[in-house]
């Protein structure tokens, strides 16, 4: 069976080589007993140094943290506060409570407030909100100037810190009622409601549903929406009469939500994102297109058109 | 006869041979089992790591049997770029309760540690069911059949006890409420033992609108997904190197917590 038979114990040279036989033998043939290369031994050799060295001075053993006590945790941890120690000049500024038009008017920080909103926007609110800020139904516009809870970079700031309808106890809430599901309207008054709200931003030829709707939207809608449809940013109600629709403008659409009523959620970020990145992205986003002054400002700009009209 | 051909004996004597095998292939056994008898001083306690509940654990199997490993990892690993992307890196002792834990190393799509809460209810829901329609340039196959699929209750006690085998610190209150537990987590108007509820699971939301639909699979998959990486708090964790000399009994006695 094996070869056993054929192997001597004594060693063998091969004439045409000089090279010992390993004295194994099949058919006659031979088996030359070359040495490894030397460079091969060497680098094997070397590899088994190199791995009793790395136990001993890197991490190997449980409970062992090896002589150079290296930890990835360390390191990151180091990695970070190097980052940030290049960003906190800037990013300290920014938690210091500062107006938007002080960030405005400097433009290093506005520079850099842009570019680290944008680059938060992207990771974590471009998901829904999508690139640019564009929307997808459902998941409002914010490149436009249509906001729900209000526009200004003081409203910004909250809506992302205690988002909408989350868990945070602070979030902003408000509930729109599926008026088809929780049987509170038959469905021929969801059909005319729907007409009646679409009537509010463009010309529908439907008098008889409308006027059968107006008395139930007074009665049932206006409480957030108001009597003439314009919303109520305290409700985060939308304003019926701008033709900017959240979940579409058909009337299809339209009556699906009024049956359905859902309710968008948000999460907060104030758990996630340090304050100087929420900073930055209302910044970014008060930016996307339709920002709105501070109230403080507004008021100012009012008092002095009043006074310059007079 | 030098040392270096002594093998000659083993090779003609078949017995030796088989001795001296066993003995070399159980040095190489001995240094891979041996450290897997220490590995529980290297997980650091934490607080907050609880089991799954029972709708969670039953989206972690559909989480699995979707294959959505083969594309999402859960693993944030201790990298600068990884953690200001995603969060915390991962500790050992989120996925203490994961049998088996889902790291992954494959990423054709984000890292899923701590996706949880990142995303709403609804944005799951439709992202799930046709991805492009929210993330445009996305590879994600859809998973639309999932909402159609009414979800397997009958089996998820059992499952339970499975896990209860390999470790996981469920408690007989747990295992007999199972059923009624998940579809009180998924909304069901038909489950009513709140206490209870928050006496087994303390903690864990329930949503405040029930709902008559069916339980679907994709309810409990969106359950699992938003509890992902949100069980440690990380505002209050503090980073701790693992003691060896009193860790070990720590766990053991702190499993049953949560």
């Amino acid at each position: 069976m094996t070869n056993n038979d054929h192997q001597t114990d004594k060693t063998e040279v091969d004439g045409h080589t000089g090279v010992e036989t390993t004295g194994h033998e099949w058919d006659g043939i031979k088996e030359l007993n070359n040495p490894l290369p030397r460079w091969w031994l060497i680098v094997f050799y070397a590899t088994i140094a190199w791995a009793v060295a790395y136990c001993i001075f890197m991490p190997s053993f449980p409970g062992f943290p090896g002589l150079r006590k290296y930890s990835d945790r360390d390191k990151v941890a180091e990695e970070i506060a190097l980052a940030s120690n290049e960003r906190s000049e800037l990013a300290n500024r920014l938690l210091s409570d500062l107006s938007l038009e002080a960030i405005e008017q400097d433009p290093e920080l506005f520079q850099f407030v842009m570019a680290a909103g944008k680059s938060a926007f992207g990771d974590n609110c471009a998901t829904c909100h999508g690139v640019g800020g564009r929307g997808f139904s459902g998941y409002p516009s914010l490149a436009d100037d249509v906001w729900l809870w209000g526009g200004t970079l003081e409203d910004i700031k909250y809506t992302i810190t205690h988002g909408i309808r989350s868990h945070s106890e602070q979030t902003r809430f408000s509930s729109m009622p599926a008026y088809g599901e929780q049987k509170i309207l038959s469905p021929r008054d969801i059909d005319n409601l729907a007409v009646y709200v679409k009537s509010l931003s463009e010309d529908v030829d439907n008098p008889e549903a409308i006027e059968a709707a107006r008395p139930i939207f007074e009665a049932q809608c206006a409480t957030c929406h108001g009597k003439d449809g314009r919303g109520n940013r305290e409700f985060g109600a939308p304003n019926l009469t701008d033709a900017e629709w959240l979940y579409g403008g058909d009337l299809r659409s339209i009556r699906a939500q009024i049956h359905s009523g859902r309710n968008g959620v948000m999460p907060a970020w104030g758990d996630r994102l340090d304050d100087a990145t929420i900073t930055a992205l209302a910044v970014y986003v008060h930016a996307l297109g339709g920002g709105e002054q501070d109230y403080a400002r507004i008021d100012d700009q009012e008092t002095e058109d009043a006074a310059g009209g007079k | 006869m030098s040392i270096m051909n002594r093998h000659k004996f083993l090779e003609k004597n078949s017995g030796p041979l088989v001795a001296a095998i066993l003995v070399v292939v159980s040095i190489g056994g001995l240094i891979e089992i041996a450290p897997l008898f220490y590995v529980e001083n290297t997980i650091e306690k934490v607080e907050g790591v609880r089991p799954y509940t029972p709708l969670e654990l039953a989206g972690r199997d559909i989480y699995i049997r979707e294959g959505c490993y083969s594309c999402h990892s859960q693993m944030v690993r201790p990298l600068r770029d990884e953690v200001e992307r995603y969060g915390h890196y991962s500790l050992a002792a989120e996925s203490m309760y994961d049998h088996p834990f889902q790291w992954g190393s494959k990423r054709t799509g984000p890292d899923l540690a701590r996706v949880g809460g990142k995303y709403s209810d609804d944005w799951h829901r439709q992202h799930l069911i046709d991805p492009r329609s929210l993330v445009p340039g996305s590879v994600m196959p859809p998973y639309a059949f999932l909402d159609g699929e009414e979800l397997d209750i009958e089996r998820i006690a059992d499952k339970m006890k499975t896990n209860r085998k390999v470790g996981v610190p469920y408690t007989d209150e747990q295992i007999e409420s199972a059923a009624h537990d998940l579809r009180m987590q998924a909304g069901s108007p038909y489950a009513e033992d709140y206490s209870g509820f928050e006496e087994r699971w303390g903690g864990v939301a329930i949503p405040d609108i029930p709902t008559n639909k069916t339980i679907t699979e994709m309810d409990a998959l969106i359950a699992y997904l938003q509890v992902l990486g949100t069980m440690v708090d990380f505002s209050t964790f503090e980073i701790d190197a693992p003691d060896p000399d009193d860790l070990s009994a720590e766990i053991q006695t702190d499993g049953t917590e949560g």
